[in-house]
């Protein structure tokens, strides 16, 4: 059986877009001035991470990225946008000491990327002998079932009581009709 | 020349991983209002799910603790996104505004 032509340049053409897709969200979540289009590039970054983490052999995760991300947190924050009115200041306060503290921010930023760049690519990641399981969604069933189903329940704790806590919370302060 | 393909060097993974770390900081300080911050916040948790990830591929002996350990991270930045945006409700309602630079109260 051989493989279809050039199979390998077009897996390398989509993994590239994948990255490609989460770079420019980030970048669009982090730099335009109106948040709406800021949650937009937050969904774009997770669905360029949703591809990233199928090419790292984990489907499953990559259908759970989308599904809570996009779906669920993105969705959720759109909500608190129409709520409130979030929209960036215009910058006309103090121009110099905004490029000044803007400056400080990039070169923090810089040279976070830079030390871990430099500590990522320049080092020997030798894969490991033996793989104890297969990864698959079963694996992680069973994972899940037995050696961490404390921290699953746990984790459900967790999530009702953030749940009662942002109904408690957003509650209070509101005039009866 | 590195003989492996594109997808499978770990090298890749972690400097867009690094790349995300450092695009939320900066979001995280340039930001002025709460939600700009809390999106830049998810970006880094973002970068934290794909290092352990690209370290699960390609170092771990076990490939299910990492995706185990993603997944609980997903769980809680869900919690945090509703705790932090009842929060963003709850102060709105009290000064009309999120821009940080008015949020000063407790500033003294």
């Amino acid at each position: 059986m051989t493989p279809f032509p050039a199979s390998q340049m077009i897996v390398g053409a989509i993994f590239l877009l994948c990255v490609v897709t989460t770079v420019v969200g980030a970048l669009i979540a982090a730099l335009t001035a109106r948040i709406i289009r800021s949650v937009c590039g937050l969904a774009i970054c997770c669905i360029g991470l949703a591809g990233l983490y199928y090419f790292l052999h984990s489907p499953f995760l990559a259908l759970m990225e989308i599904l809570i991300y996009v779906g669920a947190v993105c969705v959720t924050i759109v909500f608190a946008v129409m709520l409130a009115e979030p929209d960036e200041p215009v910058r006309d306060e103090n121009a110099g000491a905004t490029v000044l503290w803007g400056g400080l921010a990039l070169l923090v930023s810089a040279a976070i990327f830079w030390g871990l760049w430099h500590l990522g690519a320049h080092q020997d990641w030798t894969a490991p002998a033996t793989r104890l399981t297969d990864g698959s969604v079963k694996a992680i069933g069973y994972s899940l079932l037995t050696t961490y189903s404390m921290a699953f329940e746990l984790i459900s704790l967790a999530l009702l009581v953030a749940i009662i806590g942002a109904l408690a919370i957003a509650r209070t302060g509101r005039t009866k009709p | 020349m590195n003989p492996s393909p594109l997808p499978d060097r770990p090298d890749i993974y972690l400097s867009v991983a690094a790349l995300l770390l450092a695009i939320g900081i900066y979001g995280l300080l340039r930001r002025r209002t709460l939600i700009g911050m809390l999106i830049s916040g998810e970006l880094i948790f973002s970068a934290a799910s794909l290092n352990l990830m690209a370290f699960n591929r390609f170092r771990a002996p076990d490939p299910v603790v990492g995706q185990i350990f993603v997944l609980f991270i997903m769980g809680l930045a869900a919690a945090e996104i509703a705790i932090a945006l009842s929060i963003i409700i709850a102060v709105y309602r009290n000064y009309r505004s999120v821009k940080t630079r008015e949020l000063s109260e407790l500033n003294g």
